[in-house]
């Protein structure tokens, strides 16, 4: 039986301003799996990680046309809700970007903002809960949980980034988007991350942009390689590895741009 | 060549002696304060001079106690910042996240003008406008603690928004992108991620206009009332320190000119104490923006 089909595009163009950053990408992301986006610097891949959760509304000038669907309906239907959509289509960043707050506040922020848990003793108790549990999840609990309510900003880069996962863990998101999530750590930080995705991989859908062919080839089951805003090759890890089909492809994979 | 290096050593030296001369100042204006008001302290003690409310200074048995001074200054701008930091605030809010450029434009004109107004004016625009709104309001003269509070939060005004709107705008991307991207609303981020990590550059704002609301001398002087007594209640007449120096000034001699002084070291210390503290929080403001950047 083929995977489901979390997110479809197709026919996605995007413009900033006058300048074409995406041309008719198509592409079905596959339910609880890893999909890799490779490519050189500016070929389009964040701007179409960005576009999966609106988060391209935020500049000014951006154009879209052609279909985003999220299990079936259109991201950009103008009744769509980009709250909601956010909601289930988490996004980690290149750069950890901890609030200012401590480790407990910033997990917490998500739940918080969505509302459900009050002060009261109950709800207190299940918003410990959903932060313990996220911090588990993000395996990050063993080394913070005498430090919860410590500034965040204090801890090392690694954690900070898994910090941050934990924290769209904590809204119970069904997608996550990283934008080269380990490219600003040490290779001990980033294998964590890894292996943390292999572990996520089982309850998400999850969309990965990098530039590290390595870790694409380590952690994928699909890759989507990005040139000059066009989704050139898009198929399962190994063929697109072992056997591209585009020559622009190969030459990419075996080093010789980019 | 040589002479090259002549010009270059002598605008050098012009520099620092520039720089120099505005550390003299300081000095001097500190020494000179303290030459001309500390006398005061061989003949009143330094308590009464404090703690004191009577003020006669040119009775038989002279009282110099400048407490109700103090209260004045610290209870009108106080009340001052109670009126203009939630306006400040929102204002600096609304320009930094919210506003269309080009109505943005039109207030930060406006605010700039604000701030280029000299006190005279407010002091005039006070006397023709708020005294009457608060005669009519809540009876009385109109001159007091309430209606200088107001001229003061006006003349306050620019500098909260325009410190509050650079704090906000120094607040990384990133942060802003994290709050949305977790699916909170504009508003959500703007209260909960972007004013909470903005908040040392905003407390150092307050301070500073709590600096120009305490030094403040012309304007409060037009509306205050100046009687030299605790104020009584909201809507008393107060004389604030500024008050009091300029006020007798004219005409003081010996002693009597003498506790003028003290009581200026007395305002020179509270805004020295004011500035030091925004210089921490700038401090810490700075620090606290590195961090964020995840460094």
């Amino acid at each position: 039986m083929p995977p489901a089909v979390k997110i479809s595009v197709r026919d996605l163009d995007l413009w900033y301003g006058s300048v074409q950053a995406l041309r008719k990408v198509g592409a079905d992301i596959a339910s609880r799996s890893i999909t890799a986006l490779i490519g050189p610097s500016g070929c389009g891949k964040s701007t179409f990680l960005r576009t999966l959760n609106r988060m391209n509304d935020l500049i000014e000038g951006v154009r879209v046309e052609g279909v985003v669907e999220y299990e079936g309906s259109s991201i950009f239907a103008p009744g769509a809700d980009v709250i909601e959509l956010r909601k289930r289509i988490g996004m980690v960043f290149q750069k950890p970007n901890p609030f200012p707050m401590s480790v407990y506040d910033n997990v917490a922020y998500g739940p918080r903002i969505h509302g459900s848990p009050s002060r009261r003793a109950a709800d207190r108790r299940a918003l410990d809960e959903i932060v313990e549990r996220s911090l588990e999840q993000a395996a990050l609990l063993e080394e913070v949980k005498d430090r919860l309510h410590k500034p965040a900003l204090g801890l090392s880069g690694g954690q900070q980034q898994r910090l941050c996962i934990a924290r769209v863990l904590a809204v119970e998101p069904d997608v996550l988007l990283m934008d080269e999530p380990t490219s600003a750590l040490d290779p001990i930080s980033t294998s964590k991350i890894e292996n943390l995705l292999e572990e996520l991989k089982k309850r998400y859908t999850i969309v990965i942009v990098t530039h590290n062919m390595q870790q694409a080839g380590r952690v994928s089951d699909a890759v989507g390689f990005f040139l000059h805003g066009e989704l050139v090759e898009y198929a399962p890890t190994k063929e697109v590895f072992f056997n591209p089909k585009d020559k622009r492809t190969e030459a990419y994979i075996s080093g010789r741009f980019g | 060549m040589k002479r090259r290096r002549i010009a270059e050593r002598g605008i050098e030296g012009l520099l620092v002696f520039c720089g120099a001369l505005s550390i003299l100042a300081v000095l001097f204006i500190t020494l000179f304060l303290f030459l001309r008001g500390a006398p005061l302290f061989k003949k009143v003690p330094l308590t009464e001079f404090l703690f004191s409310t009577r003020w006669e200074p040119t009775a038989a048995d002279p009282g110099y106690g400048i407490l109700s001074f103090i209260v004045g200054s610290l209870l009108v701008t106080g009340l001052s910042l109670v009126f203009a930091v939630p306006v400040g605030l929102s204002v600096g809010v609304y320009l930094a996240e919210l506003a269309q450029q080009r109505f943005s434009r039109a207030i930060r004109t406006a605010v700039e003008l604000l701030a280029g107004i000299p006190s005279v004016i407010y002091g005039l625009f006070g006397i023709a406008v708020i005294a009457g709104l608060n005669r009519s309001a809540f009876g009385g003269t109109g001159y007091g603690v309430l209606s200088a509070s107001i001229i003061l939060a006006i003349m306050t005004l620019p500098t909260i928004i325009n410190v509050t709107e650079v704090s906000l705008r120094a607040v990384p991307r990133e942060l802003r992108e994290g709050s949305l991207a977790l699916g909170a609303t504009q508003w959500q981020t703007i209260i909960r991620v972007l004013v909470p990590s903005a908040r040392s550059g905003i407390a150092a704002g307050v301070i500073l206009g709590m600096g120009r609301a305490l030094g403040e001398t012309m304007a409060v002087l037009m509306v205050g009332g100046n009687a030299p007594i605790m104020p009584k209640g909201l809507n008393g007449m107060v004389r604030t320190l500024t008050m009091n120096i300029i006020t007798d000034m004219s005409y003081a001699k010996d002693d009597h000119l003498t506790s003028l002084f003290a009581t200026g070291i007395v305002l020179f210390v509270f805004i020295l104490a004011l500035n030091l503290v925004v210089q921490i929080a700038l401090k810490r403001s700075l620090s606290g923006a590195e961090g964020a950047a995840g460094a």
